[in-house]
């Protein structure tokens, strides 16, 4: 996988074939931004389970507090990693002794290491680095575009009118509108320079 | 359907642009409410506190108003954008979010006479501290970089004699000074230029010109490039630290790379105040359909009536950077090969009672002051757009005495050239 710039359907399958995320680095103060993505993750119907050694014996949003990936005690498809590019390696290699393996690991935006996605690779795990599933989903839904953000989706279909709970039409096929080459150019920069 | 990239005329039509999900309206409507209503408590403090995306009130956001944004995002390769009431107010609403009181930006000496008005008064009392430049000149860009300097402004095309900026030029000094490079794309439309292209990280544009294209509304509109790192150095505290307005949220690190298109929205739209209404945002979103067709006219018109001036006995000189003479024509063969827009400037033999005669006699060109109309306008900035600057500076902008500005239309060139034939000819 380019880890420079994804593919709409490649973020597309991902979003919609997982059920589980545990989020690495959940954080119950809700102006954090893995707060952010847990909630709205949580609302569009994933089963969310927020891991963060320093909170466990409380819960955030109703899912208790779990120490580790390993601890979690039930497969998972997804680990959402919020944690700076240094500390993703541990995190990964120990993602890769779960069983079953979750299909996807993703790291969040400014977060970026390529060895650690090179092994997940190597035994069958899509990578996704440097990105938000919050503004992804929110992207190919179209629901980021309330927010004047280039959602680089074009479609003619009428899009299902959003309500609480609901999946938001991230089935629904578009066109690729308008290249990402500033944004990527910008995200490529900052890793070469780090 | 593949990831295939549209082409310009297509986003032109269909960015931003589905089907209202209620209706299944197909053209966009126009959503004239100042107020959304929530889906119950904490949907509202969601929104509020930025953690969901949607729609709270219009000073803040309009979903006709959000397909403008995200139309010209598009058609600029940015990733995303906040219209405005004025290209004025999209200066504004950009400079809050990069300076303190105290700071500096530099700006390059050839602007709109309203923007360098702007510069040096309004924003000189918010203690935004402007340092002129010469485009011509890039070491001078160089020179001005000290450690308050915040930011770079520059017009693509500028105003009022259509010289073309060396955008990749400044943009290296730009990277050098570790600060953003601003792009006022108004003149070229991104039809003609896209800035981001070439290394802007911000593109303003007043949408009043040729993107609405019909001077029937006033607009502005700020395109985030997404290129900036605002967290390094805390240089731009607005971007990189908590924000106390919103609990300690930090913005870079929480919308990454539009974040500086949210800050603009979430604490300069909202506590400034100058919100698009949601009718001029439709008005514009039509104009925008046309563009390519309208632009690429505009330029050919512009072309024919320069070579005619050229050529005429009155005529002095003619500053257009669409002719093979043009100091600028280098500068427009790499950056506008479509066209080098339709807003140039001219001077007479006759000096300024010959230009007051002119503006007098014509009968198809307008007398007044905008450029980017449908329709061809003329003007003598010495005495309008840039009458507030002194003499020296007048000429250093490119508004001497002697010279009148062309806007040239959609009309036929050949009504054009003979209207310009009888008014100078009798």
């Amino acid at each position: 996988m380019n880890h420079d710039a994804y593919p709409d359907n490649y973020i597309r399958g991902i979003l919609n074939s997982v059920k589980s995320i545990a989020m690495v680095g959940a954080s119950p103060v809700n102006v954090r931004p893995s707060y952010f993505a847990f909630k709205y993750l949580a609302q569009r119907g994933y089963d969310m389970i927020p891991i963060n050694p320093g909170h466990v014996g409380k819960d955030l949003l109703g899912k208790p507090f779990v120490a580790s990936l390993s601890d979690i005690g039930r497969p998972v498809d997804m680990i959402d990693i919020f944690r700076n590019s240094s500390h993703i390696m541990p995190v990964v290699e120990e993602a890769l002794r779960l069983d079953p393996l979750p299909k996807v690991i993703w790291m969040q935006l400014g977060a970026r290491d390529d060895a650690a996605a090179a092994k997940a690779e190597s035994v069958g795990i899509k990578v996704v680095m440097n990105r938000c599933p919050k503004i992804e989903y929110g992207r190919l839904s179209s629901e980021i575009s309330w927010m004047g953000v280039n959602s680089r989706t074009l479609s003619s279909k009428r899009a299902p009118a959003p309500t609480q709970g609901m999946r938001l039409s991230l089935n629904r096929m578009s066109v690729g509108g308008g290249d990402t080459a500033a944004s990527d150019r910008a995200a490529k920069n900052k890793t070469e320079q780090s | 359907m593949s990831d295939r990239l549209p082409g310009f005329s297509t986003l032109a039509v269909h960015a931003g642009a589905q089907p209202d999900p209620t209706t299944g309206a197909r053209a966009t409507p126009i959503y004239q409410t100042t107020s959304f209503v929530f889906n119950d408590a904490d949907h509202a403090a969601s929104l509020f506190g930025l953690q969901a995306f949607g729609n709270i009130y219009t000073r803040i956001g309009n979903p006709t108003n959000a397909v403008l944004e995200e139309r010209v995002a598009a058609l600029e390769g940015g990733t995303a954008a906040l219209a405005v009431a004025s290209g004025h107010a999209a200066q504004v609403v950009v400079l809050q979010q990069l300076l303190q009181p105290g700071d500096e930006f530099i700006a390059a000496r050839k602007l709109y006479g309203g923007s360098i008005n702007q510069f040096t008064h309004a924003f000189k009392s918010f203690g935004w501290n402007v340092v002129w430049a010469d485009p011509d000149d890039i070491s001078s860009f160089e020179r001005a970089v000290t450690p308050r300097t915040k930011a770079i402004f520059i017009e693509s095309i500028a105003n009022p004699a259509g010289s073309i900026t060396d955008i990749e030029a400044i943009s290296t000094v730009a990277r050098k000074a570790g600060v953003p490079l601003i792009v006022d794309n108004t003149l070229a439309s991104p039809y003609l230029i896209r800035p981001i292209d070439h290394g802007a990280d911000i593109v303003v544009h007043s949408l009043t010109k040729f993107l609405g294209g019909h001077g029937n509304s006033l607009g502005g509109i700020i395109v985030d490039a997404g290129t900036f790192d605002w967290s390094t150095g805390g240089k731009y505290p607005m971007l990189s630290e908590p924000r106390p307005e919103y609990h300690g949220i930090r913005l870079q690190e929480t919308f990454g790379n539009f974040a500086f298109a949210i800050a603009c929205r979430v604490l300069g739209l909202r506590d400034l105040g100058p919100a698009l209404s949601p009718f001029n945002a439709f008005m514009i979103l039509t104009g925008i359909e046309t563009l390519p067709l309208r632009m690429q006219k505009h330029c050919d018109n512009a072309k024919a009536v320069a070579e005619y001036l050229a050529g005429h006995p009155a005529v002095a000189s003619v500053s257009y950077a669409g002719l093979p003479s043009d100091k600028y024509n280098q500068l427009a063969r790499k950056y506008a090969p479509k066209g080098a827009g339709a807003v140039f400037t001219f001077s007479l033999k006759g000096g300024f009672d010959a230009g007051v005669s002119l503006v007098s006699k014509l009968q198809l060109f307008s007398h007044l002051a905008n450029v980017g109309d449908t329709r061809s306008l003329v003007i003598h900035p010495a005495s309008t757009t840039h009458s507030q600057l002194d003499d020296a500076a007048k000429v250093k902008s490119g508004a001497g005495p002697d010279v009148v500005r062309l806007s040239i239309g959609i009309e036929d060139k050949e009504d054009l050239i003979a209207d310009l034939e009888q008014a100078l000819g009798a």
